[in-house]
C-alpha cells in the first residue's frame, strides 16, 4: 500500500482547489452542525425534564379525588370530596412494599410573620411526605407523627417563603400566623426550585395534614394521597392493590378516585422530548445526506475534469488502487473536515441559543463522535463511486481526453 | 548488443461496434539497447496503435511482445503498470504535465508509484538530478504555466527518466513546439542518447526524424521501410546554424 503517499496527493489536489474544497466541504459543515445544535438542544430539554420529574420523588402513586356524580349531575374529575384520611391510613397498614404515605390537603392563604405578609399555598401533609418528595431539610426538624395526632400548630417553610418573610432572621422556631392562629416554625426545606408544570414548589408552607383539616383549609377531605413505593418494580402491584383497597372501603359506590403512577407521567413527558429529539435530528441526517450528495456531485466534476491527469497517473505506473484511494481520501478528508467544523460549529450554535433563549443545551460525547463518524461514512460511501470511476479509466482514452 | 524490444508478429484489431479495425497488420521489430528510432507514417497508418502496444498500454490482439526479456503478453493491468513504471519513460505531445504542481512535484510523480518505497529526501534528490540533465534545475520549483513550451517538455523528459527506464518513448515530442524549440528538445533526446538511453519516438515531421539514428515507416499497419540515417542532423550545428541566421538577419536589419 502507498497510503502515505496518496493521502500527500489527495491533500495537494484539495489544496490546489481551496474554494471547491470548502464549499463542498460546507454541506458537511452545515449538516453536522445542525445535528449537533439540535441534539444538544433535545437532550438538553430531555435532560431538564427528567430531573424535573425526579424532584416529584422517587416511585411515587398518586390517588387524586375522581368525579362526583350527584343524581345524574357529574363534576369534573377532581371534583369528588370523598378522599379521606382514614383511606391514606388503611393503604398505610394493608399495602405491602408501601415505605411511605403523605395525606395531602392544599390550601392558600395570607399568611403573616415578622410583620410582613405573603399569599402562599399551605400544604398539609403527613411526617412521610420529606421521604416521598425525596426532599430534605435545610435547617430545623419535620414534625412527627405525634403532631399529626394533636393537631399542633407546628409548620415547615419553603425557602421562598422564608426568604419573604424573614429576610434577615433565622426562620427556626419564629411564629407564623395562618388564618390568624399562631404555627411554630420547626425547619426550612432546601430549594428545588421550579416544578415541571412551571411553579414554583419552594413557595409553600407544610403543616401536619390533621391541621389543615381542621384549622387551615377546614374541610373533611384530602386533596390528594402520595404513595411511596419501595422499588420500580412493584409500583404496578402496589396501584391496583390501592385501587382495589379504595373500591373495597367504598363498597358498591362508584369509583370516586384515580390513581396514577409517576412512571406514566414521566413517560409522556420523555417521550415527547425524544420525539422533538429523534424528528429535530433526523431532519439534520437528511441534510447531512444531502451533503454527502453535494461531495459526490463535486467528486464527480473532479474526476472528468482530472481525466487527463488519471490518465497520466495510470500511464507513469499507478495501479487502479491507487486512483481509488487517492479519490476516496478526498472525499473522506472532504467529509472528516466538514465534520470537525461542524462540530465545532454545532456547539457554538447550541450555546448561543442557550444563552439567547435560556434553553438547557447537553453536548454529549456520543453525539459529537457519531457525527464525525457519520460524515466520515458519508465521504466514502459518496467518494466510492466517483473513485470507482477514475480507478476505471483507460490510460490511453484518458491520455486523449481533451 | 542487447535486444531491449522484440516484437514478434504483432496484430492489433478493435472491434469499433460492427466495424472491425486492422490497425496493425503483424509487425516483427527487434530494438537493442543504446538505439534511437524514429517511427514516421500518416494518420491511420498505425504507429500510434503500434506506440501503444509498444508503451504497454495496450495488449497486441496476437503476436508476442518481450520488452527487457519479459514477455508482456499475458501481464494483467496492474502488472503492466508496474512495468511502465519501471522500464518505460513517456513523454507526450501535449508535454502532459500536472497544472498547478511544480516542476519538482511532476518529476517526483513517477517515484510515488514504484513499488518499492522511496524516501521523501532521495526523491527530491533524484528529481533535481533529473532536472539537472534536461538544464531545468533551477526552475524546480515553477508550475507548468510559468514555464516556456520547450521548457515544459524539458520537465517532461526528467519526469520519464527519473525512474531510470530501459527506454524512453515519445509520442510526438515537438509536435507542439516550434521550429529552434523543436531542435533545442531534439539535442536534449541526443546527450541522453549519447550516454547510452534507448529512445523510441514517433513523428511525422521528416527533419526531426533525421536527428535519429534509425527510421521506420508504418503504413497500413505493416513496417514498410526500416533504415540507418544516412545524413544525420546533429542539434549543436543546428542550433550554431540558426544563431548565425539570426544573427545575420539582425545585420541586415542594423545596416
Amino acid at each position: 500500500m502507498r497510503i502515505t503517499a496518496t493521502s500527500v496527493i489527495a491533500l495537494r489536489a484539495l489544496r490546489r482547489n481551496k474554494l471547491r474544497s470548502i464549499l463542498t466541504a460546507l454541506g458537511i459543515i452545515i449538516g453536522v452542525g445542525a445535528v449537533i445544535a439540535t441534539v444538544s438542544i433535545g437532550n438538553g430539554a430531555k435532560n431538564q425534564v427528567e430531573s424535573q420529574i425526579a424532584s416529584l420523588g422517587q416511585n411515587v402513586i398518586t390517588v387524586f379525588p375522581g368525579s362526583t356524580n350527584t343524581g345524574g349531575t357529574r363534576g369534573g374529575f377532581g371534583a369528588a370530596s370523598t378522599l379521606t384520611i382514614e383511606d391514606a391510613e388503611a393503604i398505610e397498614r394493608e399495602v405491602l412494599g408501601v415505605v411511605a404515605v403523605s395525606a395531602e390537603v392544599r390550601d392558600r392563604q395570607q399568611i403573616l410573620a415578622n410583620g410582613l405578609n405573603w399569599n402562599t399555598t399551605v400544604m398539609g401533609e403527613s411526617p412521610g411526605y420529606l421521604s416521598v418528595r425525596a426532599w430534605d431539610l435545610a435547617q430545623g426538624n419535620m414534625f412527627t407523627d405525634a403532631d399529626m395526632r394533636s393537631t399542633a400548630k407546628v409548620a415547615i417553610i419553603g425557602q421562598t417563603v422564608a426568604t419573604e418573610l424573614y429576610p434577615d432572621v433565622d426562620p427556626v422556631g419564629q411564629t407564623i400566623r395562618i388564618r390568624n392562629l399562631p404555627f411554630k416554625v420547626l425547619g426550612v426545606l432546601k430549594p428545588k426550585g421550579f416544578s415541571f408544570f412551571g411553579s414554583d414548589q419552594d413557595d409553600v408552607v407544610i403543616v401536619p395534614t390533621t391541621s389543615a383539616m381542621r384549622r387551615v383549609a377546614r374541610r373533611q377531605y384530602l386533596s390528594s394521597i402520595l404513595i411511596q413505593a419501595q422499588s420500580p418494580t412493584m409500583m404496578s402491584r402496589i396501584q391496583q392493590e390501592v385501587t382495589d383497597l379504595l373500591q373495597q372501603r367504598r363498597g358498591d359506590r362508584e369509583a370516586d378516585f384515580t390513581v396514577r403512577n409517576q412512571l406514566e407521567l414521566a413517560e409522556a413527558a420523555t417521550a415527547t422530548s425524544k420525539t422533538m429529539t429523534v424528528l429535530l435530528g433526523s431532519i439534520a441526517g437528511v441534510s447531512l445526506i444531502v451533503g454527502g450528495i453535494g461531495i459526490m456531485n463535486i467528486m464527480l466534476v473532479s474526476v472528468t475534469e482530472r481525466t487527463r491527469e488519471i490518465g497520466i497517473r495510470l500511464a507513469i505506473g499507478a495501479h487502479d488502487r491507487d486512483v481509488r484511494i487517492q479519490f476516496l481520501i478526498e472525499a473522506m478528508i472532504l467529509s472528516m473536515l466538514g465534520g470537525i467544523f461542524g462540530v465545532l460549529i454545532g456547539i457554538g450554535a447550541s450555546q448561543v441559543v442557550s444563552s439567547q433563549t435560556g434553553m438547557p443545551v447537553l453536548i454529549s460525547t456520543a453525539s459529537v463522535t457519531g457525527a464525525v463518524a457519520f460524515s466520515a461514512f458519508v465521504g466514502i460511501v459518496f467518494g466510492f463511486y466517483p473513485a470507482h470511476k477514475a480507478a476505471k479509466l483507460d490510460p490511453i482514452d484518458a491520455l486523449r481526453f481533451e | 548488443m542487447k535486444a531491449v524490444v522484440q516484437l514478434e508478429n504483432i496484430h492489433k484489431t478493435y472491434s469499433n461496434g460492427e466495424v472491425e479495425v486492422h490497425a496493425v497488420r503483424g509487425i516483427n521489430l527487434t530494438i537493442e539497447s543504446g538505439e534511437f528510432v524514429a517511427i514516421m507514417g500518416a494518420s491511420g497508418s498505425g504507429k500510434s496503435t503500434l506506440m501503444n502496444v509498444l508503451g504497454c498500454l495496450d495488449r497486441p490482439s496476437k503476436g508476442r511482445y518481450l520488452l527487457d526479456g519479459v514477455d508482456t503478453s499475458d501481464l494483467d493491468r496492474n502488472e503492466r503498470a508496474d512495468l511502465r513504471n519501471q522500464k518505460l519513460g513517456f513523454v507526450f505531445q501535449g508535454f502532459n504535465l500536472l497544472a498547478r504542481t511544480t516542476a519538482l512535484e511532476n518529476v517526483e510523480l513517477p517515484m510515488l508509484y514504484n513499488p518499492k518505497r522511496i524516501p521523501s529526501r532521495e526523491k527530491r534528490k533524484r528529481a533535481l538530478e533529473a532536472l539537472e540533465i534536461v538544464g531545468l534545475a533551477e526552475r524546480a520549483d515553477h508550475l507548468p504555466n510559468q514555464l516556456s513550451g520547450g521548457q515544459q517538455q524539458r520537465v517532461a523528459i526528467a519526469r520519464a527518466l527519473v525512474n531510470n527506464p530501459q527506454i524512453l518513448l515519445a509520442d510526438e515530442p515537438t509536435g507542439n513546439l516550434d521550429s529552434k524549440t523543436s531542435v533545442e528538445v531534439m539535442g536534449v533526446f541526443q546527450k541522453l542518447n549519447e550516454r547510452g538511453i534507448t529512445i523510441v519516438m514517433v513523428t511525422h515531421e521528416l527533419d526531426i526524424a533525421r536527428y535519429c539514428k534509425r527510421n521506420l515507416i508504418v503504413r497500413d499497419g505493416l513496417l514498410v521501410r526500416d533504415e540507418l540515417v544516412q545524413d544525420r542532423s546533429y542539434s549543436d550545428r543546428e542550433l550554431q546554424r540558426i544563431r548565425e541566421e539570426e544573427a545575420a538577419a539582425k545585420l541586415t536589419q542594423s545596416a
